[in-house]
């Protein structure tokens, strides 16, 4: 019998703007990337130095996650399956400009996308799957599919999947936990309208 | 020389991004790595970075690393020894 599953939570970043299901979390003018990234972070009251060093992809992700797994349990199988449009450019700009002078170590480690799912795996103690695809738009059946197979599969108990996407400054967050538990139904259509509901 | 280890901690501090720390946060013969700073191997690639962008020495052998890098004041008397610049 076909198991069905759920989207026990999600969270967006956006235009400055946090929010999960319940309600708007946090809410900021601030245009710096860089200067919003910290104030969520002391907003959150986060102590992780190791956060600092990150690129802006990766303190978008852990933020995006550190909100869904304080409000929710999860398990140490939950698996990442994450998709953008602009994979790793923001980063990969700025280590090629480095080059110019003295190429930056700390920059290159980043000119990757998936680093940011080690990074949630090391923050979160996880030890799962786990899978980052470039796609043109936002692909809730690509989410969906790949999701529920891992699901089905018996390879995990719940799958954090979404959208992390940042270029030019411009950021664009959408994370959802997705369990056996009952909430809004795991579907293509639940996908983009949360995704899709003021994106527009 | 005192100089010298006040510099190395603000440079380090601002080029390995260590947030909410400040210079006399860092004892001179504190372990930069391990328990002391606990700094990391990316870490370790920077400050080799560090040590040429700043004070123009290239280090060829990166096991030298591992003598340099022990604290403050043992980087501090490698550079007075081998500073270009």
């Amino acid at each position: 019998m076909q198991k069905d599953f759920s989207i026990k939570d999600w969270v967006k970043i956006k235009d400055g703007k946090i929010s999960n299901s319940k309600n708007e979390i946090f809410n900021s003018s601030e245009k710096n990337l860089d200067v919003f990234l910290k104030s969520v972070y002391d907003f959150l009251e986060l102590k992780y130095p190791k956060f600092h060093k990150m690129d802006g992809l990766s303190k978008l992700g852990i933020l995006g996650t550190e909100i869904l797994f304080r409000e929710n349990s999860f398990s140490t199988d939950t698996a990442l399956i994450f998709s953008n449009n602009s994979s790793s450019l923001e980063t990969d700009r700025q280590f090629q400009e480095s080059t110019k002078t003295f190429a930056s170590p700390a920059l290159f480690v980043y000119t990757l996308p998936n680093i940011i799912l080690g990074e949630i795996s090391i923050k979160f103690k996880l030890q799962s799957e786990n899978a980052f695809f470039i796609a043109e738009s936002f692909n809730a059946e690509l989410l969906k599919n790949y999701s529920e197979s891992l699901l089905t599969s018996g390879k995990t108990s719940e799958v954090l999947c979404g959208w992390l996407n940042l270029e030019n400054g411009e950021y664009d967050v959408f994370l959802c936990l997705i369990s056996s538990e009952i909430n809004i139904p795991f579907s293509e259509e639940s996908l983009k309208n949360l995704y899709f509901a003021e994106n527009d | 020389m005192i100089n010298l280890q006040t510099e190395l901690k603000e440079s380090i501090i601002e080029q390995l991004n260590l947030e909410d720390m400040e210079p006399a946060d860092i004892g001179n013969d504190e372990p930069l790595f391990g328990d002391g700073l606990g700094l990391d191997s990316i870490d370790a690639l920077e400050l080799i970075v560090l040590l040429e962008k700043d004070y123009g020495i290239k280090l060829t052998d990166p096991a030298q690393s591992r003598e340099i890098f022990v604290s403050i004041n043992k980087m501090a008397e490698f550079i007075e020894a081998n500073r270009t610049k």
